[in-house]
């Protein structure tokens, strides 16, 4: 990314702004145009220096405190879930008084399985749909991308507008379609629709890759006698390894995170997820039990987290390139 | 930059080239056609049907005409629901894409520890949307939660805030503030492709900062603005999961925080009102398409496209 090259950009920017208009002869700076005006640019700047550098430490302490206020929640989660119960209502601090790690364990046990078999089917279904996502939509994409067909323009349109589809028009029939294939309470119903590419957010991220790549490279495989599923194969997804990527982190985040479509597949306690073992928890439990409650959503968030740490820039560029949260 | 451009334009990605490429593109678009016919547009017909039909999966949907949209401007709950919904969209998203634009214009000076910020603030985008967030945000503003006790320390007595039909609905609207920092990065991403030659040849006319944001800034950033209020108010109109957890599954207290989707859920897969659910269904995709309409129509008298 460009973050390298912008901070002497606009210690520039900052300095020729800070100023009222009169005296920016130069956007450079002041030593250039000495002589003209010189008893300006010989007191100016020093005076110039340390108040942009207030300004700057004033600015940096309101942005470390405005995102310490936004995270406090999130920390005091995390504290909390190794507090007793009674001092979470007591406590708005983040050092627990007294640690206490029997949130985890109750709360690991706490529904009528072990929360790792709900972890285990959660991974399952992230990783049925990753799969699906990272064939079906790339071998969609590069259609659009690199071959000609007829009604191309109007497909292509289809693709597009499904994306901003709320998943609700759709779900009361799929219920249907899928309770008469007998699938609801298998992971059928959420992996299946990725393999047939209906996640067009990819499909579009993928597009947009594609036609970064040299189309020279194309036409070379083509004279050396490869056909489209050749260059597919051996050209576009080799080179296409960020976009993939991107695609990847946010369709392990997403279907973590779903929930809707979960709750509406999946009702046997054998075949929850994790939100809809949280959300049981929390139904079952009440108010009584925050400590264990927090515990298990802290487990929960760990593997986006995680996802996050890792797969920073292929988020911020994805996020930036489609739009897509 | 984006599908919203792509949209606009339509004209990218169209060759003149007639050669087809046909068999091919039939191959790979098999997966794609297939659930476009199964998953997306098969679906999105039945249900239309549907919404005509009163249903419950266990007999035959019977036709009963438009009774099932009329039923909806019937229903006290319905009308609610709309009026939750408008309230909560209507507030929350500018006051999100504010926050966001705010942070992103500080954050854009080619700040030391951009990426950290950008980071810290991006987080909660990611969370934001989970269940274990949403039971966060039920014990934060809950009766003894962490911002009652925040607030006792300054000695004020604060509320359940989550159990109060007044301020409900407030407390998910906080939470979709708090997930300011997806649309965030989208204006950072807009703000590095304004030139920097603009500023500088501005400040070389001798234009003071206020009037360079106010004139090569907003009107450059605006088609991002455009896309983050569209992108935004579409997702807002969807919001489930804060709302279902928050309020225990209802809607509640007072139905004051059944947001549509939350109701179009109850009605559906809680009374097994499928033709019902299907109208309500169809209805939103109408307000959703209409709004995203109307926004694309007003965009002409405020969006200023560079190129």
């Amino acid at each position: 990314m460009t973050d390298a090259s912008t901070p002497t950009q606009t210690a520039q920017t900052t300095t020729t702004a800070v100023r009222p208009p009169s005296d920016t002869g130069t956007a450079s700076g002041s030593r250039g145009t000495g002589g003209r005006t010189a008893r300006p640019v010989a007191v100016r700047p020093r005076g110039r220096r340390a108040q942009a550098r207030v300004i700057s430490l004033l600015k940096h302490a309101g942005l470390i405190a405005f995102g310490f206020v936004m995270l406090y929640p999130l920390l005091w989660m995390l504290a909390s879930s190794f507090k007793p119960n009674a001092l979470i209502f007591r406590e708005p601090g983040l050092i627990p008084t007294d640690i206490d790690l029997s949130n985890y364990t109750d709360g690991w046990n706490a529904l009528l399985h072990p929360f790792s078999h709900y972890l285990i089917n959660s991974a399952l279904v992230v990783l049925g749909s990753l799969l699906g996502n990272l064939l079906s939509c790339s071998l969609a994409a590069y259609a659009f991308a690199r071959l000609e067909f007829k009604g191309k323009r109007l497909w292509f349109a289809i693709m597009l507008m499904s994306i901003m589809l709320p998943i609700h028009v759709v779900i009361v029939p799929q219920y249907v379609l899928f309770s008469q294939l007998e699938w609801i309470n298998t992971f059928l119903p959420l992996i299946v629709p990725k393999l047939l590419a209906t996640d067009a957010f990819f499909i579009f991220l993928m597009v947009q890759f594609f036609r970064g790549i040299p189309r020279e490279l194309d036409e070379a495989a083509t004279l050396d006698g490869c056909n489209h599923l050749r260059i597919y194969l051996q050209i576009m997804l080799p080179l296409s390894m960020p976009a993939l990527a991107t695609t990847a982190i946010f369709t392990f985040i997403w279907t973590w995170n779903d929930f809707f479509s979960q709750l509406i597949f999946l009702t046997r306690p054998e075949m929850y997820t994790v939100p809809i073992a949280l959300r049981t928890f929390v139904d079952s439990t009440g108010e009584s039990s925050w400590g264990s409650l927090f515990a298990m959503s802290i487990v929960s968030l760990i593997p986006v987290f995680i996802a996050f740490l890792f797969g920073q820039k292929y988020l911020v560029k994805g996020i930036a390139t489609t739009g897509i949260k | 930059m984006s599908v919203i451009q792509e949209l606009s334009r339509g004209k990218q990605g169209v060759s003149a080239r007639r050669k087809g490429d046909g068999r091919w593109a039939l191959l790979f678009l098999a997966p794609w056609f297939v659930g476009l016919a199964l998953i997306t547009a098969g679906p999105m017909g039945a249900s239309l049907w549907l919404s005509f039909t009163d249903y419950d999966l266990l007999s035959a949907p019977q036709w009963v005409g438009l009774e099932n949209y009329t039923r909806m401007f019937d229903d006290p709950r319905f009308l609610k629901s709309l009026g939750v919904t408008f309230t909560y969209v209507f507030v929350s998203v500018p006051l999100q894409l504010a926050a966001a634009l705010g942070l992103a214009l500080l954050l854009d000076k080619g700040l030391r520890g951009l990426a950290l910020y950008r980071s810290v603030y991006y987080l909660p985008s990611l969370l934001g949307g989970s269940v274990a967030i949403a039971i966060l945000w039920r014990q934060i503003f809950g009766a003894d939660g962490l911002v009652n006790q925040v607030l006792a320390i300054f000695g004020v007595e604060g509320q359940g805030w989550v159990s109060h039909p007044d301020y409900a609905l407030g407390t998910l609207m906080a939470l979709n503030v708090w997930t300011f920092g997806a649309p965030m990065v989208i204006f950072l991403a807009g703000l590095r492709q304004i030139p920097q030659m603009y500023y500088e040849a501005a400040a070389i006319d001798g234009a003071s900062r206020w009037r360079q944001f106010r004139s090569i800034t907003v009107p450059l950033l605006t088609p991002i603005i455009f896309f983050n209020l569209v992108l935004q108010l579409i997702e807002a109109f969807q919001s489930f999961t804060r709302a279902f957890v928050v309020s225990g599954g209802n809607g509640g207290p007072s139905d004051s925080t059944l947001l549509y989707t939350l109701y179009l859920y109850l009605k559906g897969f809680g009374s097994l009102d499928m033709g019902y659910a299907s109208a309500m269904a169809w209805f939103l995709l109408l307000i959703i398409g209409g709004m995203t309409v109307v926004n694309f129509l007003a965009s002409k008298y405020w969006v200023f496209y560079d190129d």
